[in-house]
């Protein structure tokens, strides 16, 4: 059945596992900060991004890219207000992007979209030039993350006292939206809007229970990310299921998995 | 002139003045803003660790802070009281650079070097961390340096536990050992007895003095409780969004201002406390009998009100 992979299996093989080193460490950030309704909302915030990258006719991947930092900006000044709690402004622009979205891509004039694949992804569909923005973008999103690590674990560990050591908090914060950012846009491809978060949170979350440091933790992660792409893949192939899909499936096995037995041990 | 640092001055004979205090303090209320004798509003004191004048701080329509004057001079444990809300951690955030204020300014000698322990440090169990990893974190440390740290402070079984697992103690004999890997002069501490139990709070200050002593280090201690820490202050500088008074630890408990924030009950709750302690006043680190504040030990029912 699986006899030599088609050009089209390698490409996706290649694409989730950029996408699965490239998203694990900032998963792990994502996990620590208890952001993930937070990269909910910019991963649907890409999804106006395609729409308003599509009726001006600008590159898809950048306009996400673009839309996603918009909504970080706009998240960060709601962080700031005291009317209403962060979690239910979260709530309202969560989903008032996700509809924005889809009646923003329904409305464009053109030619037909595949809302299904901005959704859900299509990973089969990945093309070279994905991949070269998937290297090439992760390339420096890994760069900027290692160098970022240390101020970033200090201020999620405790924000006044990595203040106080004399982090500036705004520049790593800045700076760890737009890699989400770019994430967020590369893994669109892949998982699609709609499961983008469980590239980022999922693996972190399966590789809590066996870290006893961060950096074990970011490490563990990706590798548990790889398993993931590679076991879900598979179950795709076999199944016929897509792949996006079946990849946060196969993620999330392993993280029950972890959780379980990291629940044993510590019994 | 100034009368700064005025060593004549007699120590209250009653209730109703604090020694540092050139005006009679009625407290709790907005009386101007009268510098203190010890702190002129004027000029910083450029040879403390730490030198704040007239620091002013709005929460929206709401003043937290008001004209507030507060020096750290090295070997000195500087006590911040007040109630909740009154703005000491602002105040503390305020020194540390985390947050500017509104009005005046916080002078620090480049030479200031400061250890901070921060109020209420729960790390969230989402973030792996050994005490060992968290030491190392950000520092030049060696394992040597991270033993000899925490081998100071107490916790030196903690190594390779989780940070998430320690006791309240323990976790602020960490945060102690990581301030002293910083190798610093200033140490400020923030409500360092939050989630300590009695005895651990003990200890702890008696740790805290301890360092004091041996590094020779300036201390700024945030506290709500009466207490522990006045007896072993050297100064205390009671904070109701202004400076209600300030002075000595038993100068300050017979302040009126003090009783009407913490109800007469709790000078002499200090009284009893200081009896144990009745030598560790001294700046000098000199034995000092305390005769003159002896016989209110026990005071009446309803001083300073």
């Amino acid at each position: 059945m699986l006899a030599w992979p088609e050009p089209f299996v390698w490409r996706a093989l290649f694409a989730a596992l950029g996408l699965a080193i490239i998203a694990a460490p900032l998963g792990c950030i994502v996990v620590w900060r208890r952001m993930s309704y937070v990269g909910e909302t910019l991963s649907q915030a890409g999804l106006l991004g395609v729409a308003l990258g599509l009726a001006a006719n600008i590159d898809l991947t950048l306009a996400v890219i673009l839309a996603a930092i918009a909504a970080a900006g706009v998240l960060t000044l709601l962080s700031r207000q005291k009317m209403v709690p962060l979690d239910s402004a979260l709530g309202l622009m969560h989903h008032a992007t996700l509809a924005l979205g889809i009646a923003a891509i329904a409305l464009v004039k053109g030619p037909a979209i595949d809302l299904m694949s901005y959704l859900f992804g299509d990973v089969f569909a990945v093309t070279q030039n994905d991949l070269y923005w998937i290297y090439g973008g992760g390339a420096v999103v890994v760069a900027i993350t290692l160098y970022l690590w240390q101020p970033l674990v200090r201020l999620s560990l405790h924000e006044d006292l990595a203040t106080a050591e004399g982090i500036n908090p705004r520049l790593p914060r800045a700076a760890f939206d737009l890699l989400l950012a770019v994430v967020i846009a590369v893994a669109m491809k892949i998982v699609g809007i709609l499961l983008v978060m469980a590239f980022l949170v999922v693996p972190a979350v399966a590789a809590r229970p066996l870290s006893e440091t961060p950096e074990r933790m970011a490490v563990l992660a990706a590798v548990l990310a790889i398993l993931g792409v590679i076991l879900g893949l598979w179950l795709s192939l076999w199944s016929d299921a897509p792949g996006g899909p079946s990849i946060v499936i196969a993620l999330c096995t392993i993280a029950s998995i972890s959780l379980l037995a990291g629940s044993r041990i510590r019994r | 002139m100034s009368p700064r640092d005025a060593p004549g001055m007699p120590a209250p004979s009653g209730n109703g003045s604090c020694n540092t205090a050139a005006v009679p303090c009625s407290c709790g209320h907005n009386h101007g803003h009268q510098p203190f004798a010890g702190e002129p509003a004027s000029e910083p004191d450029f040879d403390a660790l730490i030198s704040a004048r007239g620091l002013s701080m709005w929460r929206g329509s709401r003043e937290v802070l008001t004209d507030i004057n507060i020096d750290v001079r090295r070997g000195e444990i500087v006590t911040l009281i007040g109630p909740n809300g009154a703005g000491k951690t602002t105040l503390v955030r305020i020194l540390l650079g985390i947050e500017q204020p509104d009005a005046g300014r916080v002078v620090k000698p480049a030479s200031t070097r400061i250890g901070y322990v921060p109020q209420r440090f729960e790390v969230d169990s989402a973030i792996p961390m050994t005490v060992g990893s968290f030491l190392t974190l950000g520092e030049h440390a060696t394992l040597k340096d991270i033993r000899a740290a925490l081998e100071e402070t107490g916790a030196a079984k903690t190594i390779g536990q989780q940070l998430s697992k320690l006791s309240g103690g323990e976790t602020q004999r960490v945060l102690i050992a990581r301030a002293l890997l910083r190798k610093p002069n200033l140490l400020i501490l923030d409500e360092p007895a939050s989630g300590v139990d009695f005895t651990g709070e003990a200890d702890l200050y008696d740790l805290i003095d301890r360092l004091r002593a041996k590094h020779n280090l300036g201390v700024l201690l945030v506290s709500h409780d009466l207490h522990v820490v006045m007896a072993r202050s050297d100064r205390v500088i009671c904070v109701n969004g202004h400076v209600c008074c300030s002075g000595k630890p038993e100068d300050v408990s017979q302040h009126a201002a003090y009783a009407r924030i913490f109800g007469p009950q709790a000078a002499s709750a200090l009284g009893v406390y200081r009896h144990h302690h009745d030598h560790r006043h001294d700046l000098a680190g000199e034995p000092k009998p305390l005769a003159p504040v002896l016989p209110t030990d026990t005071p009446p029912q309803g001083r300073g009100s």
